[in-house]
């Protein structure tokens, strides 16, 4: 099976070892897996804070780069949640950019969504012991519809205690610009999430999108709380790694 | 709408105010989260009946029946507000056509001038808010007093709602028993009992003396010309059926073709706004009494409000006139249950307000309160109507951008960073010059990790209160060429 990775902007700056993980595992599964090097970012800081001309230009080059592969995955459900639910959208009034963007969105996954869904993985063969909780990004859980997938991977690590999530409805605050533009309450959202995150005792907060991890981790640094944040695939990785493969 | 009821220079400044207000928040939070659980069981509860065929529909089926309903509505507005007219003149009532706020003003003080009127009573009604009702016919010497309790919270305290169905939601038991104490002139204590003794006995004297009892509308009937109230407290009841006139304002939107139509939307509202199946009372007003009837208004006058709703009409944001104000997109919303409504500085705070308050009004004025959302979406999720809130409010910033109303600055780094790193070459570049601008920013920590603590310019915004990670020190697209090589071994 061939892949082809889109690596997200914030994990191939701040978290490439993200998109390792993500490549190692889909090998394990034996996919064969491409990187296309004209990839940017899935243009959702246009879309978001209104730059609709920008952020068409972005899908577009996104079509280009990957409508001749089989399947493309990435380390983020809001950017993957973005690509389906959004590129489509953008091009409603112009029927062929329509079937192309609806062609694309169609095999754009999240890689929980792809592991669990296409590839049929529930045991990744990690062992992990740790306590920890799961937040479901906003994007992943309501736009792409991602919610069980990441759930069953952690369920399957050996050793590791999933917590439940009290109000896996609630956002982190983070939204991109947002967390720049309205600082105050985007620090205040994170306050809120964090306390009740740490109120579960979890010793990691597990997610499957950077910004989240990024938000909440580097609040959770500056306000020393005995919480750190990992990205789904790292942990899996670290844990099939440790599990010796 | 006023610009700011509050008299509060910006939202900046607002926001503020209500993030340092632990007790306000705190308040508002309990209460949405309290509506918000109710509302997530009494759905359950439904979806289950659904399932046993007990019900006449699941959530999502009535969802989708009630857009259909009000899709069909909204696309034959003029032939069903025309229908309400002339069954509303049938039924003994006068009819009043209101393009804009002061026009209901007009309409209710010449209304009030005929009938020599010097007391008003008032049922819960956000249209009332919507048009300053209170301030205007106060200020020809009319009294006009609040029935709801909330409300009545809220005139007490010389304040707007904060909430679309709660209006005192960010006051507390405390503070609601010293205002009552402060009318009583006896100190009073927090109990329930002891507050809503206080109120019934005050209001039930305001019912008695009023000349008119002014309502809203949560649901007009075409077919049949029937206003329908939900209320808890039998206040509705009282305000259109003691005083000799009625006067109901109801925005345009709130039509419903048909009674079964009703039946859709009104199986979603109670159970969306507070968690309940149904309210303790329903009303619905046909026309005024009729000779030989011993109760109800001589005069029943209903005041139909556009105040900007038909601008929305045929456009991309049509399907925000499907609201039916029950505010679940509040008690749900992250933005809100920090800030509280009145932060908003609208009459309709939240998601759904910072959607309608630009529309209704002047998006130019308003350019900051589609800013305010991370756009998780919790909003479309809870409407009971599907309204996509968060998509709208991404089409609001759109629409500011291209009106020119951006925050300028802003809009014109955003624009240059997009339009560059859109160029795999220049995005590749910017990683590693990223890289070297940041350097004198980041630190090493004891455990060899790096973190910026404190970024210059814009990204001061995200330092003050959070760490911020490093750019590796290769990126994944540098990384590529050895897990290429790794893979063909």
């Amino acid at each position: 099976m061939k892949v082809s990775l889109f690596i997200t902007c914030l994990a191939d700056h701040f978290y490439p070892e993200v998109g390792e993980a993500v490549v190692h595992l889909l090998r394990r599964y034996g996919c064969e897996v491409d990187f296309p090097p004209n990839q940017t970012c899935c243009g959702q800081p246009a879309w978001n804070t209104g730059l609709e001309d920008e952020a068409r230009a972005y899908a577009r080059a996104y079509i280009e780069t990957f409508e001749n592969s089989e399947y493309v995955v990435m380390p983020s459900g809001s950017c993957a949640g973005h690509v389906r639910y959004y590129y489509p959208q953008m091009f409603k009034d112009d029927k062929e950019m329509y079937r192309r963007a609806c062609a694309v969105a169609d095999k754009t996954y999240e890689f929980s969504q792809f592991l669990v869904n296409v590839l049929g993985v529930r045991d990744v063969g990690a062992r992990f012991p740790a306590k920890v909780v799961f937040h479901n990004n906003c994007h992943m859980q309501r736009e792409l519809g991602v919610f069980e997938e990441p759930l069953t991977l952690l369920r399957h690590v050996r050793d590791l205690e999933l917590l439940d999530n009290p109000r896996y409805d609630l956002c982190c605050g983070f939204g991109g610009a947002f967390s720049v533009k309205m600082p105050e309450i985007s620090t205040a959202m994170a306050d809120e999430r964090l306390g009740i995150y740490v109120g579960t005792k979890a010793d990691i907060i597990v997610s499957c999108d950077g910004g989240c991890l990024m938000h909440m981790g580097g609040r959770a640094e500056r306000q020393g709380l005995p919480v750190r944040t990992m990205h789904l695939a790292t942990l899996l990785w670290e844990g099939v790694k440790s599990n010796g493969r | 709408m006023a610009a700011d009821p509050h008299n509060v220079p910006d939202f900046k400044t607002r926001i503020a105010k209500a993030l340092g207000d632990e007790r306000l928040r705190g308040a508002v939070r309990y209460t949405a989260d309290n509506l918000r659980t109710k509302r997530n069981a009494v759905v359950a509860d439904l979806n289950e009946q659904a399932a046993q065929r007990m019900a006449i529909g699941s959530f999502a089926e009535l969802r989708r029946q009630a857009r259909r309903i009000k899709e069909h509505t909204l696309k034959h507005l003029d032939y069903y507000l025309e229908q309400a007219a002339e069954r509303i003149r049938q039924n003994g009532g006068t009819v009043h056509w209101a393009g804009s706020a002061a026009d209901v003003v007009r309409i209710a003080e010449e209304i009030a001038e005929r009938r020599q009127a010097k007391r008003v009573i008032k049922s819960k009604s956000m249209a009332s808010e919507e048009v300053m009702f209170n301030h205007a016919l106060e200020a020809k010497g009319v009294e006009v007093v609040e029935s709801d309790l909330g409300e009545y919270i809220i005139q007490l305290a010389h304040e707007t709602p904060a909430h679309i169905v709660i209006p005192a939601i960010h006051k507390t038991r405390r503070q609601i028993a010293d205002m009552f104490g402060a009318v009583a002139g006896r100190e009073l204590t927090t109990d329930t009992p002891t507050l809503t003794k206080f109120a019934r006995e005050t209001l039930r004297k305001k019912f008695m003396a009023a000349d008119i009892g002014v309502s809203g509308a949560n649901f007009l009937v075409a077919e049949s010309g029937t206003i329908c109230l939900v209320t808890n407290e039998g206040n509705g009841r009282l305000t259109t059926s003691v005083p000799p006139v009625h006067v109901a304002i109801v925005g345009i939107e709130k039509l419903v073709p048909t009674l079964e139509d009703l039946a859709v939307v009104l199986g979603l509202l109670p159970r969306s706004a507070t968690g309940q199946k149904i309210t303790t009372y329903f009303n619905m007003i046909t026309g005024p009494r009729r000779p030989g009837e011993p109760d109800g208004p001589e005069e029943l006058h209903v005041i139909f409000l556009d105040n900007g709703r038909t601008n929305l009409l045929g456009s991309k944001y049509e399907e925000a006139l499907m609201c039916i104000r029950c505010g679940a997109c509040l008690n749900v919303c992250p933005v809100y249950r920090n800030i509280g409504g009145h932060a908003y500085g609208s009459i309709y705070p939240g998601p759904i307000g910072s959607v309608i308050s630009p529309l209704l009004n002047d998006l130019g004025a308003w350019t900051d309160l589609p800013q305010a959302s991370s756009l998780c979406g919790a909003c479309h999720e809870a409407c009971p109507m599907g309204i996509h809130l968060h998509e709208h409010l991404v089409s609001l910033r759109m629409d500011t951008v291209a009106m020119g109303k951006a925050d300028p600055g802003f809009t014109r780094v955003m624009k240059l960073w997009m339009a560059a790193w859109r160029r795999p070459a220049i995005y590749r570049m910017a990683a590693k010059l990223g890289r070297v601008a940041m350097r004198p920013f980041v630190k090493k920590r004891a455990d060899g990790t790096e973190v910026a603590e404190s970024l210059p310019g814009p990204f001061a915004a995200w330092t003050n209160t959070r760490n911020f990670p490093p750019i590796a020190s290769r990126t994944f697209h540098e990384r590529w060429s050895d897990l290429e090589k790794e893979g063909k071994r």
